[in-house]
């Protein structure tokens, strides 16, 4: 479920660090300000755990595939929302340049798909509030399965909307849902029972670590605050970067920001909060013609043809397709092709004899 | 060996790579981590049908391999068997958009199979970069170079402390994940009810480590502030490196060579 480059444009990748970046300073503030110096080692060691525990499989019985955890809701509660934030943030930019897992630029997506949902939404909104400050078992038990889920399911919406934005994938907005979020159902659930599991354990092992836990104070009014500048940075941030795409000639092909970035600098002002952004900028989508014809050595063809065609499929709209160039390009390519190796393979020659 | 373990030995085998004392190796950590956010705003800028523009931006990461002495066989199997949800999500684009794009002859190549190989091709720029990058760098000159690009400290020392204890809990998971596996008849053993036992035990056990670790720090007078040592400078290597890929990031992002290149070689075939 890990977002990855190759279906990212730019204005998408770019909010998305924003947003993350803005909240990844946030919090590291906030842990600051905490000044519990146990916490440091305690941080620290504990991503080294989801990382470890995510490399341990199960069998999930009567299918056949395996699961494992992911582990965001269970560093919300040993450690609160802020250093649980830091946390999963850290392990996802470690699994981005161990195993290359998504890539750089959509490492903003990704730690805010898999860490705000779940230590900002669904740990304060469902978690809290089913299990409370008590350390009763079954509540913990239905508050952190029930998280689990909401978690995951956000999170597979995040993947949904980033990609749509981005319109390199041609998946419609409905399919695309309807093929993410069953998945993300199943996986929420075993999500969530492991993570109720390991904190039942605990619950009877140790049950002084989550009384410490649960004695923090939950986060507070400042949440709202701190939604607020982000959503106001996010939309800043994609406005100005559609501007930049619609100043180029060139035709970088960001389209959604472009015919979006007026109504939603107009939703900014009223401030509708970060979700209601996200949800009105699904609404834009089925207006938005995902079959774009574009040619790139066209830009002229390109105008015309994008608005005309919101279905397109027929000959008309398709810019005329230039035997020439494609021929052209298929050369030029596999010689681009073998130049490159030919480089790299004089350059490790020259270096072998160095 | 099993899953982990290869895991484990990968983990560690990167690091020995960053070890490695050429030029490139050399370079101030900054300069590499800029060059390759540059280079992959620039692979993910084009448009969804382009491919032949994006194949000179091949030219970096077989600079990055072939500079540094970096094992190609290692690092593209590494690439190929990263988790394929762009793959997953591209196949669709080929059923999904059948307009004809592409015209060899009485060949035609409909837009989805366009966009499917950009889609393909920008995985293996972007993923390949990303890993060169730790190869040439590794993770804790990364974090040094985090840290002077002003990167909040608490997430510095905090990806700092996960490197250093990744290798000792995922050899503490890979001990008992091992121990489960061995006492597990057929598939006994495996299930969810001794999976969350294993967890919960490895999450104590990680408690108790940091709490040792915790107070190994104050024995060595640890005050609250963590100090990150730094070991570079931009000098004119990097300014070189930086300005040589920008400018040619440049030229391959706006020219399209291949293009020009097969025109003028079709021109005189003609």
């Amino acid at each position: 479920m890990h977002m990855a480059d190759a279906l990212l444009s730019p204005a998408v990748g770019g909010t998305m660090w924003t947003v993350s970046g803005g909240l990844l300073a946030y919090s590291a503030k906030k842990v600051r300000e905490e000044a519990d110096d146990r916490k440091v080692p305690l941080m620290g060691v504990l991503g080294a755990f989801i990382f470890a525990a995510q490399m341990i499989n199960f069998t999930i019985p009567a299918t056949g595939s395996s699961g494992h955890m992911g582990g965001g809701m269970i560093l919300a509660i040993l450690l609160g929302p802020w250093s649980a934030f830091l946390v999963m943030a850290s392990v996802l930019t470690v699994q981005a340049l161990f195993f290359a897992d998504g890539g750089l630029l959509a490492l903003g997506c990704n730690i805010f798909n898999l860490g705000f949902f779940t230590c900002f939404v669904a740990y304060p909104l469902i978690y809290k509030k089913i299990a409370g400050d008590g350390l009763d078992g079954r509540r913990i038990m239905l508050g952190s399965t029930l998280a689990g889920i909401a978690g995951l399911q956000l999170g597979a919406f995040g993947v949904v909307v980033q990609t749509l934005a981005s319109g390199i994938s041609e998946l419609p907005f409905k399919t695309f849902v309807m093929l993410m979020q069953p998945i993300h159902l199943a996986i929420g659930l075993v999500e969530g029972l492991v993570t109720a599991g390991v904190v039942s354990f605990i619950l009877k092992a140790r049950p002084e670590i989550l009384a410490a836990a649960t004695e923090r104070k939950p986060i507070g009014v400042s949440v709202k605050g701190a939604l607020a500048g982000l959503t106001a940075a996010a939309v800043l941030t994609g406005a100005a970067l559609s501007w930049f795409a619609s100043a180029n000639p060139d035709g970088l092909e960001w389209a959604m920001l472009r015919t979006s970035g007026k109504e939603e600098l107009e939703s900014g002002a009223k401030v509708h909060g970060l979700l209601a952004s996200l949800q009105e900028k699904t609404s834009f989508l089925p207006d938005y013609g995902f079959k774009k014809a574009e040619v790139v050595h066209e830009p002229a063809a390109e105008e015309g043809g994008t608005q005309a065609a919101p279905e397109a499929g027929e000959q008309a709209p398709w810019p005329a397709v230039d035997a020439g160039t494609s021929v052209a390009g298929l050369v030029g390519g596999l010689l681009t092709l073998a130049l490159a190796g030919l480089i790299g393979f004089a350059l490790r020659r020259r270096n072998a004899a160095a | 060996m099993g899953q982990l373990a290869q895991n484990l030995t990968d983990i560690g085998y990167m690091d020995t790579l960053a070890a490695g004392f050429t030029r490139l190796h050399r370079l101030d950590p900054r300069a590499k981590l800029l060059t390759t956010a540059l280079f992959i705003v620039a692979v993910v800028s084009f448009g969804k049908y382009e491919v032949s523009a994006l194949l000179p931006f091949l030219l970096y990461p077989v600079y990055l391999a072939a500079q540094g002495r970096l094992p190609v066989g290692h690092l593209l199997k590494k690439v190929l068997l990263v988790s394929p949800f762009a793959v997953v999500v591209g196949i669709f684009n080929p059923f999904l958009d059948s307009g004809v794009l592409l015209r060899v002859g009485d060949f035609g190549v409909s837009g989805g199979w366009v966009s499917f190989a950009s889609i393909l091709l920008r995985f293996f720029l972007t993923v390949s970069a990303a890993l060169l990058l730790l190869a040439l760098t590794g993770m804790n000159s990364i974090c040094e170079a985090l840290l002077r690009l002003g990167v909040p400290k608490a997430f510095v020392v905090q990806l700092l402390f996960l490197n250093r204890y990744l290798f000792s809990l995922t050899a503490e998971a890979e001990s008992m994940s091992r121990a489960r596996a061995l006492r597990s008849a057929g598939r006994g053993g495996m299930g969810f009810g001794v999976f969350i036992q294993i967890l919960g035990h490895l999450l104590l056990k990680t408690l108790d480590r940091a709490e040792r670790v915790y107070r190994a720090m104050l024995c060595r007078g640890f005050d609250g502030h963590i100090r990150v040592a730094r070991f570079s400078n931009i000098g004119r290597p990097e300014l070189l490196f930086c300005g040589a890929w920008t400018a040619l990031f440049i030229v391959f992002r706006f020219v399209n060579l291949p293009v020009a290149l097969g025109q003028a070689v079709t021109g005189l075939l003609k």
